[in-house]
């Protein structure tokens, strides 16, 4: 039988037990089961997991967090085998991968797994669904949790057979076996066996030559479904007595609603409810369509008073540079070196760039006798759910948060917004569940952005060629606004009594915000980062995928082109020259070598090439790609004809699912650096639709790209989802340079690529 | 007057006078060929200035073809008297204008001779491009020798017997042929005025689309910018701007022009799109001459003055059909409040020619085909209706708009109009 | 009263005659193929075929489909018995978030019905209005180019059911 569930639509009733222990067992039973661990530092990350329990520090993965092995695995006495983690399926195949380790280390079939994603009723806090950490943060611990049951389960079935336990095997279908011919199940071995106790710091993994699941190209669960209308969606949910619900947002932001007619709109057929609460406004109706004729009703007659002050576009970054800045000296070396032959200096800069979810956000929310349900493709349910119940006055045990899948996020986008919709109309009609869909308007024109950035850069080469000196700046806001309090949900600003959003806080590094991937890996001798934080926020911002990296990445893979130039070296070479690290190597070489990278080739009039390389926040993922372009100077367009990437991700779950990531995200980011850039001006946000933010369109998706996998078995999983947003815009700079001659340093790339030969 | 009676009439009328004509201007000597394209030019101010009068010239249009390399030809022009391929003007020797010298050039552009000596048509407005100066000519010149050379061999013409015989066309040119450079203006007028007549007149061409054309293919000598027809879309007759629903001002023009779209007015569309989207690259100060000359074109005050934009109000029995399908359709983008509007500020249906003219094509054109992405970059799209609306559909939500939007009478035969068009496009 | 007939079934819908297709499949007949991403003809996550022409359905309002047959990706194949352009997406693994991919499935079908064999140049351009934001466009190109691969080439023109209008880019709705 197929266990595999693509959406979890409370199918599982809460277990109170658990989430008690969840919540708040842990910390007691872990200090006694553990004694002597010393208590780890706290760790930040932008994925805001919590924070190691006392004495379970040196656990892997998110075990750290969540120690109970109850918490992770559970076998019923059927034998049905439920794994829980705290991540959610945000549409990168997590979840297969999830299936595939666990299948792997407890040796059953992957379809025996049933895995339940993050659920504030059922599964472990594991922060955000962000930063790339859900394989090596909750893969490793699924891996090692999964390790560890199967050592119990065969133990305790050998006691129950009265034989050693490595007298037993796993064979196929999650049967233990005994030498003579007796077996149990997994149901009954676990008879008698209590899970709920504490991982130890050390597992006995399947040997990884010997892996059978992990590493392996396995179908996405979840693909068979959606090609075929399966509800594999939160905007695919039907409740019984579903309302259909649409908010009126505000033409531009802290605008203040003078006047609506709501009574005529409560009229209209079909409509239940409007919600108007200072502000906020919103309204709910028994079927979509006239949820839809009623939110546009109610926007023909709302009066707003707007009084947002939005910078000037033109001048954009002259208002940052100017603003005031928490300074954050994000790292230096200081060596010896030869003196500075030549000196090169150079600034970028990157524009206000949204999500651009396909599909906008949505949420269903219940509230029934004093209880909220929520199902929301939000990335972070624990926080959401922190931020709901101060919103609404509630207790957080009585908010339930549930991951279904949305489309694609690629960050903080709207999704924590409209569950906030979704809670506060369902508190308005109290026993219906409520659907909000946000338009495609709200969604491009309030969501959160990816923060418009500058960086300068200056560096230095001796006489032989080397980078001795390195100076690099970056302003730039807060990458991270993400639910903190009641304030940072959108809806909440625009209530009666409004809920103000928590004052920006920068992540620290290893991870970093808008500084992430400042350090450079390079061995330069010395050099200095110093990130300019600024705290004021003319327009809305947060996470987008990849946080600082794909801007750094972008100016330091750039001028390592200006500076292997001016050195008169090959690019390539030039990386390699600086570069210590073998795996870093490793995916250079590769990349050069699948590509024909020839540092004697000929340059063709309007083609070029251009290479990048990096490893995601120098902790993850290496990767290097190379591009082949061409570039049409009467017009501007650029038609890439080629891409060659190498991927190091530390050991693969599933090498086509790397694959997947990383040609996504090449893709992805070559539209961010050619053509995308919020539109605005001094009063509103501009951009509302894809003709006012246009992406990249299957005419201009390259032509061919190759993606060459590292495998490294046994070591660490470093995460595939964001490996590619830092090089590849860099490697497309670095290509059109090659071809026009033109080093491009402003983001988007494709409008300033018309020639033109005004001086 | 059928079109087959027409071609007959037109056929003879071009047969006399290319026989009158045939002895003196019918052959032409060819110039001699170079042997290879001239080196590109390192002039930037030259090449700036060829760059420019390219863009105000609309030339990349018609001389790229389906393989979309700039200059190289093979698009299709369809004319009354058969399909015309544009030629390869890159600077590849063998298939383009890479042999030809600046006097060849300069002859084609001015006499609309080609460099062996045949007559070009005039489908190619040399009529036009014989107002420009020998500084421009001179700079398009280094312009088109700097651009890529690319081997694409022309495509033959599909012309209807017997216009395919080209030494007709030199009777053609006795006639309506008026060489050189602009006669000075009747009265004193202003710099901006005087350039702007000479680039609308002069590579701008634009009275080519927006007068019409006689039975000969010639602008009608007394209906300048009295609007044509072309490409299936009706083109807005240029000398009655002030009659728009709010009348135009240099300012909304040359935003039209470069921009394409017009706050009080409409997008660009159709095969004035591709104009906006040239002009937009060329400098403002071009845009804005070309702009004032042309609203000198139409009389000092307003005919009638403007009508009120105001909201829809038309709901009545028979026009509910319509209704229905505007709001699950149209209301989306057009409706008032709908965020086209309120956050795009794009212009208000009713203030558009579209709906307001007497003509119903524009607006089944618009329906049909929509605005179409143009690549990855942004565009002021539309999407198109043809197969989502049946003709009775595009009937009834076409009669909802014009009595919502314009407040005109209504359009009496658009049933037959919807048909026509839809089965004129599918040719 | 509004009569669609959908893969094939007729159904008899008491709804608003102003509604886009769009609802009426998913609100009134349970069907989550077609989804909303725009409202607005932009993105293509809504397309459905009707009468054999791919079309939005977020702007097509249910009076005006009549008797034209309407078939959305549930008519094409189920999870577990997919269609072979649906099994040519399954084996290319051609969905990331997946989000658009059961419009980019119906745009497709609809220029392989007309056009079995189709090249990959022609299938670039017939799906260019329909937008992926994860960047899966490769493997969808790739399953398209697959499944166009696999079907016999027709013989005649005449039984294939024509795309009205000069050139595909005119009638892409």
């Amino acid at each position: 039988m197929n266990r595999h569930r693509d959406t979890a639509p409370a199918a599982e009733a809460v277990d109170h037990g658990r989430r008690r222990f969840l919540a708040t067992g842990s910390l007691t039973v872990s200090f006694a089961l553990v004694p002597g661990a010393a208590a780890l530092a706290q760790r930040q990350t932008e994925d805001a997991a919590p924070t190691a329990a006392a004495g379970a520090a040196r656990l892997p993965g998110n075990l750290s967090s969540t120690p109970l092995l109850d918490s992770w695995i559970r076998i019923d006495a059927d034998g049905a085998i439920t794994v829980y983690t705290g991540k959610a399926e945000l549409g990168t195949g997590i979840r297969t991968a999830f299936i595939q380790i666990a299948a792997e280390e407890l040796q059953v079939a992957p379809a025996a797994i049933s895995l339940v994603t993050a659920d504030t009723g059922l599964t472990p806090n594991e922060g955000y669904t962000a930063g790339s950490h859900s394989t090596a943060d909750s893969g490793t611990a699924i891996l090692n949790a999964a390790a560890q049951v199967r050592e119990l389960l065969l133990a305790s079935a050998a006691q129950k057979l009265g034989l050693e336990a490595g007298a037993l095997e796993i064979r196929d279908g999650g049967v233990i076996a005994a030498p003579d011919g007796r077996t149990l199940d997994f149901g009954q071995a676990v008879e008698g066996l209590d899970l709920h106790r504490n991982a130890q710091p050390a597992s006995r993994l399947v040997d990884p030559r010997r892996h059978k699941v992990i590493g392996t190209p396995m179908p996405r669960v979840d693909i068979p479904a959606k090609v075929a209308g399966g509800a594999s969606y939160v905007q695919d949910m039907r409740l019984p007595g579903m309302l259909h619900a649409r908010a009126v947002r505000a033409p531009s932001y802290g605008a203040r609603l003078v006047s609506v007619d709501a009574a005529s709109v409560e009229k209209l057929p079909g409509v239940v409810k409007v919600v108007r609460d200072g502000s906020y406004l919103a309204v709910a109706a028994e079927d979509e369509w006239q949820a839809i004729r009623a939110m546009r009703a109610l926007t023909a007659s709302a009066v707003w008073e707007e009084t947002a002050v939005l910078p000037t576009p033109d001048t954009i970054y002259d208002t940052l540079l100017k603003l005031p800045a928490r300074e954050i000296h994000v790292g230096e070396r200081h060596g010896p070196a030869d003196p500075a032959a030549r000196t090169l200096h150079a600034r970028f800069t990157k524009p206000y760039l949204a999500h651009g979810s396909i599909g906008p956000s949505c949420a269903v929310a219940h509230m029934e006798e004093g209880k909220l349900t929520v199902w929301t493709h939000a990335q972070g349910v624990f926080p959401l759910r922190g931020g709901l119940a101060e919103m609404l006055g509630m207790k957080p045990a009585d908010i339930r948060c549930i991951h279904v899948p949305g489309a694609g996020c690629y960050g903080h986008n709207a999704a924590d917004d409209v569950a906030a919709d979704a809670a506060l109309i369902a508190r308005a009609v109290p026993g219906r569940p409520v659907r909000v869909q946000w338009m495609r308007e709200q969604e491009h024109n309030c969501e959160p952005y990816g923060p418009a950035m500058i960086t300068d850069v200056k560096a230095s080469l001796d006489a032989s060629g080397r980078v001795v000196d390195w100076q690099y700046e970056i302003w730039s806001n807060s990458h991270n606004q993400r639910i903190d309090n009641a304030g940072r949900l959108m809806p909440s600003n625009y209530l009666s009594t409004p809920f103000t959003p928590a004052p920006p806080k920068p992540i620290p590094m290893p991870e970093g915000g808008g500084d992430r991937n400042s350090l450079p890996l390079y061995n330069f001798a010395n050099f200095n980062v110093q990130h300019h934080f600024l705290p004021d926020m003319p327009i809305r911002v947060s996470a987008h995928r990849g946080l600082g990296a794909f801007m750094n990445v972008f100016s330091i893979e750039s001028f390592m082109d200006e500076l292997a130039e001016a050195a008169g070296a090959d690019p390539v070479e030039f990386r390699l020259r600086h570069l210590d690290d073998p795996r870093a190597r490793d995916v250079i070489e590769l990349t050069a070598k699948e590509f024909g990278w020839d540092p004697r080739r000929r340059r063709a009039p309007n083609r070029g090439v251009g290479f990048s390389f990096a490893q995601y926040k120098n902790l993850m993922s290496y990767m290097a790609i190379a591009v082949e372009l061409e570039v049409v100077p009467e017009t501007g367009d650029v038609h890439i004809e080629r891409v060659v990437a190498s991927v190091d991700t530390g050991q693969i779950v599933n090498p086509d699912g790397v694959r997947n990531q990383i040609e996504g995200g090449i893709i992805q980011s070559a539209s961010w650096a050619l053509y995308e850039q919020v539109r605005y001006d001094e009063t509103r946000i501009r951009t509302y639709d894809w003709s006012t933010y246009p992406i990249m369109r299957f005419s201009d998706v390259p032509l061919k790209i190759d993606v060459h996998l590292i495998d490294r078995p046994g070591a660490p999983f470093l995460g595939a989802g964001e490996a590619a947003q830092g090089p590849t815009p860099a490697a497309i700079g670095n290509a059109i340079a090659d071809a026009t001659g033109r080093r491009l340093r402003d983001l988007p790339l494709a409008p300033r690529l018309r020639e033109s030969y005004e001086a | 007057m059928s079109s087959k009676k027409k071609i007959a009439w037109t056929a003879a009328a071009v047969v006399i006078a290319g026989a009158i004509a045939a002895c003196t201007y019918a052959w032409q000597p060819a110039i001699a060929p170079l042997a290879q394209a001239p080196a590109a030019s390192d002039d930037r101010a030259l090449l700036a200035m060829g760059a420019r009068l390219a863009e105000l010239g609309d030339c990349m249009h018609c001389h790229t073809g389906k393989s979309g390399k700039p200059y190289a030809g093979g698009a299709p022009l369809a004319t009354p008297f058969g399909t015309i391929y544009a030629t390869n003007i890159t600077p590849d020797v063998e298939t383009g204008i890479g042999g030809w010298t600046l006097e060849a050039f300069a002859r084609a552009l001015r006499k609309g001779v080609s460099r062996d000596g045949h007559l070009l048509y005039p489908a190619f407005p040399y009529p036009h491009f014989t107002r420009m100066s020998d500084e421009d000519i001179a700079a398009l010149y280094a312009y088109l020798m700097a651009r890529t050379p690319v081997h694409a061999p022309a495509v033959p013409n599909e012309l209807v017997f017997p216009l395919n015989f080209r030494p007709l066309v030199a009777g053609w040119n006795l006639l309506f042929l008026d060489e050189g450079p602009l006669p000075p203006p009747a009265q004193q007028q202003s710099d901006a005025w005087l350039r702007g007549r000479y680039l609308a007149e002069g590579p701008g061409h634009c009275a080519s689309c927006h007068t019409p054309m006689n039975a000969l293919g010639a602008e009608k000598r007394g209906e300048p910018y009295a609007g044509g027809l072309i490409d299936g879309w009706d083109v807005p007759p240029l000398n009655a701007l002030n009659q728009a629903r709010k009348p135009w001002t240099v300012d909304q023009l040359s935003a039209y022009l470069r921009t394409g779209v017009a706050s009080e007015h409409s997008a660009a569309s159709g095969p004035m799109r591709p104009v906006a989207h040239h002009l937009g690259n060329a400098p403002e100060s071009d845009v804005r001459a070309i702009a004032t000359y042309l609203l000198s074109l139409s009389p000092a005050a307003p005919a009638q003055p403007a009508a009120p934009a105001s909201a829809p109000a038309a709901d009545t029995q028979i026009l509910k059909p319509g209704k229905a399908l505007f709001d699950a359709s149209c209301a989306g983008c057009h409706a008032a409040a709908a965020p086209m509007r309120t956050l795009g500020e794009r212009p208000a249906l009713e203030l558009g020619s579209t709906l307001n003219t007497d003509s119903p094509r524009n607006a089944i054109q618009m329906v049909l085909n929509g605005n179409p992405w143009a690549g990855s970059s942004a565009a002021h799209y539309m999407p198109p209706f043809g197969s989502v609306l049946t003709d009775r559909q595009i009937v009834d939500v076409l009669a909802y708009a014009r009595a919502a939007y314009a407040q005109r009478p209504a359009w009496n035969d658009l049933p037959a109009a919807v048909a026509a068009i839809r089965k004129e496009n599918s040719k | 009263m509004v009569t669609l007939t959908v893969n094939g079934v007729k159904h008899d819908l008491d709804i608003d005659p102003s509604m886009p297709l769009l609802y009426a499949l998913r609100n009134h007949l349970q069907l989550n193929g077609a989804k909303y991403g725009c409202g607005l003809g932009q993105c293509g996550a809504c397309t459905v075929i009707i009468d054999g022409k791919p079309v939005f359905s977020c702007l097509t309002p249910v009076s005006s489909v009549g008797s034209r047959p309407v078939r959305t990706v549930e008519g094409l194949g189920t999870p577990q018995q997919p269609s072979p352009l649906q099994q040519a997406f399954i084996d290319k693994q051609a969905a990331q978030c997946g989000y658009c991919i059961a419009g980019m499935i119906m745009r497709a079908q609809a220029l392989l019905d007309e056009r079995p064999g189709a090249t990959e140049a022609e299938i670039r351009e017939h799906m260019q209005p329909n937008l992926c934001r994860c960047g899966t466009h490769m493997r969808i190109v790739s399953a398209i180019v697959a499944a166009s691969q696999a079907l016999p080439k027709r013989q005649a023109d005449n039984d294939a059911p024509a795309l009205a209008g000069a050139s595909r880019q005119e009638n892409q709705a």
